[in-house]
């Protein structure tokens, strides 16, 4: 063992540490725990009211559905974990898209049209930023601005009709079109691996550190556990789909793997980078950040590109699902990005909260979405319900949060 | 006696037409606690800003450690090895200790940040110090009491290789508990060799732990004396201002 007397948190068996963690939950550290709840009630509320909503078609449609929403709320998290907000960053992917489908249309090489869009999106970020860190202007001020403005914009680029079909196929594709059956396979198992390796290579650095590490058991269980959730949905995914006896639907959607890949990289650099530190640092306490020399306004400014960046991302996914894109695009789903996040227990006050919850949030908003439409009720209750479980997930965490002992807002 | 950490000698500074120090000298040797007392306006923060780098002084000669330094910016005060603990302490809540050690100086290996070398140096600051009343080193920072805050800020500054390390004010808003705790740990910082400055408005304290206390008094030092050699009496007199006596 090693010459340290003070706890990392690490020590002890499987089983001593399954407790610690059940006495961290009653101490109110929930993560994601609240939104996973939610989850898994809604989809079970769901099942038993509509005789459709568990096909394998409705399964498969649900991560399709969610993955816009998805993208935009981990856009989101990156300046909500500084405790800034972006209203634009619907009407940023929005505008980007426009102007991706008119030079398309113009005969542009679709790459080159979608790296314009990306640099759009990464100059309306910078410009964002700048303005919020060097000038100091409120963020809420600022992206409003933006979210005023940028729907004008987007009607000058698509003109009178103010709407535009997608003609790009491999755009369409993202979407519509699915990987063959072994690709499924293969992005499961390179996610069991990457689940595996990564595990392996932090208790390797900790072992080399001479730090108690926690028992291998935990990687098995988690590695496992990849396995076999990622092994149902896949296995359900390269099931025959389609409702009609002529045509046949198998596979994962393309759409998934890029999500994972983008969102796995998005987590890589929160978790392990001095930039993610910062960012949390940042959004706990600006004045702690700069005294211990962090350039706070290069990591503001940085926060509002990736989330433009991202947030463009989920742009293409958009126009991708319905196949045009219309000068109101990106204009309402931007709040629910927010209430994405919230509903994963992000914090509205910066720097508490994590990339996968709110992904997760994503899902049970979607979820919400998918199943009232499934059991035929008006769109007006969609909104209703939605409004309500945001507000039940923000008070679950500050209640659990004040249990704690810290004060409501500030974590 | 060795080489003094830190020797200041007719330190002047003054914000318009108000001279602030008035020609202030001050030593601190390496392994003593060093108390600055003196009333609001005495000129403490203002002496201790100059240190840091933040707010330079007009004129004066400071040495440290024997050579001659130039104090200009808080980098240069760092470089030297000056490390000043705010009052405010600028913890962040939302971090760990570990993250909170190491904020802004963040050691990265194969890419990634080396959170185990930093938690294994970490632990060893806190264990050096023989603190024992925090639960885990990675537990955040927000469930940590005013004491254990306090602790937290001071292990910082032995991780940076400090060799004079300022406190202002460490005991204010403490109990009598984490009060008791956080002088112990003051002291230990010496015992181990730190030079330590200590601000303070409490006596009490002053005496616990310091081997010599400052005097300033409208921008004057009109005291340094070795605490075995002096009486509550004597240096509530100073600081009031009823007792006279410029130099050493």
């Amino acid at each position: 063992m090693s010459d340290l007397t003070l706890k990392t948190g690490q020590e002890g068996s499987t089983s001593e540490q399954f407790k610690a963690y059940f006495s961290r939950l009653r101490a109110g550290e929930m993560g994601a725990l609240p939104a996973v709840g939610a989850l898994v009630f809604l989809g079970g509320l769901f099942a038993a009211l509509s005789p459709f909503f568990l096909t394998l078609i409705n399964f498969t449609n649900l991560f399709v559905q969610s993955a816009t929403l998805m993208m935009l709320s981990a856009a989101l998290v990156f300046v909500l974990l500084l405790g800034e907000i972006d209203l634009s960053a619907g009407v940023t992917a929005g505008t980007g898209m426009a102007i991706f489908v008119q030079l398309t249309k113009g005969g542009m090489n679709w790459v080159l049209a979608l790296i314009l869009a990306f640099i759009l999106g990464i100059f309306i970020g910078w410009v964002i930023g700048t303005f919020v860190a060097r000038i100091g202007v409120p963020s809420f001020v600022v992206s409003l601005a933006f979210y005023l403005a940028l729907p004008g914009v987007m009607l000058m680029v698509l003109g009178d009709g103010g709407i535009l079909r997608v003609e790009v196929p491999e755009i369409l594709a993202i979407m519509n079109n699915n990987l063959p059956l072994w690709g499924g396979w293969v992005l499961l198992a390179i996610c069991a691996a990457t689940t595996f390796a990564m595990g392996l290579w932090d208790r390797a650095r900790r072992l080399k550190a001479k730090l108690p590490a926690r028992p291998l058991t935990f990687l098995y269980i988690k590695t496992v556990g990849v396995i076999v959730l990622g092994g149902v949905t896949v296995y359900l995914m390269n099931q025959n789909r389609s409702q009609s006896s002529i045509l046949q639907i198998t596979g994962v959607p393309i759409v998934i793997p890029i999500a994972l890949a983008i969102l796995f990289v998005a987590t890589f650099s929160l978790d392990r980078t001095r930039f993610g530190r910062y960012l949390y640092a940042v959004g706990g306490n600006p004045e702690a950040a700069r005294r211990a020399g962090i350039k706070v306004a290069r990591i503001r400014t940085t926060a509002f590109i990736i989330c433009s960046s991202l947030a463009m991302v989920s742009g293409v996914f958009n126009i991708s699902r319905i196949g045009n894109v219309e000068s109101n695009a990106g204009k309402s789903i931007v709040l629910s990005g927010v209430a994405a996040a919230v509903v994963g227990g992000v914090s509205l006050f910066g720097g508490r909260g994590r990339l996968a919850h709110a992904a997760i949030g994503a899902f049970v908003i979607s979820i919400i979405d998918n199943g009232l439409g499934l059991i035929g009720m008006p769109a007006g209750i969609n909104f209703i319900v939605t409004g309500s479980v945001l507000l039940i997930a923000a008070t679950i965490d500050a209640l659990a949060r004040k249990r704690s002992g810290g004060s409501l807002l500030r974590l | 006696m060795s080489i003094p950490t830190v020797q200041l000698s007719g330190v002047k500074k003054s914000f318009g037409p108000v001279d602030v120090l008035k020609g202030v000298d001050l030593v601190a040797y390496p392994g003593q606690v060093t108390a600055l007392v003196g009333d609001n306006g005495a000129g403490k923060s203002t002496l201790i800003k100059g240190l840091a780098g933040v707010q330079p002084y007009d004129e004066g000669e400071v040495l440290f450690e024997g050579h001659p330094a130039k104090l200009h910016t808080p980098r240069e005060a760092s470089s030297l090895g000056i490390e000043v603990v705010y009052q405010d302490l600028a913890l962040c809540d939302n971090l760990d200790i570990v993250q909170n050690m190491f904020l802004g100086r963040e050691e990265v290996s194969q890419l990634t940040l080396d959170e185990s070398s930093m938690e294994y140096q970490a632990a060893l600051a806190l264990q050096s110090l023989s603190v024992k009343t925090v639960k885990s080193v990675r537990q955040k920072v927000s469930s940590l009491s005013g004491g254990q805050r306090q602790t937290v800020a001071i292990a910082r500054t032995v991780l940076r290789s400090a060799k004079l390390v300022i406190l202002d004010e460490p005991t204010a808003a403490l109990g009598v508990a984490q009060t008791e705790q956080v002088l112990n740990l003051v002291r230990r910082l010496a015992d181990q060799g730190y030079a330590v400055i200590m601000i303070s408005h409490n006596l009490a304290d002053v005496f616990k732990v310091a081997d010599s206390i400052a005097v300033l008094y409208l921008g004057n030092m009109v005291a340094q004396l070795k605490t075995k050699e002096t009486t509550y009496n004597d240096v509530i007199g100073y600081i009031t201002g009823i007792k006279q006596q410029v130099g050493e």
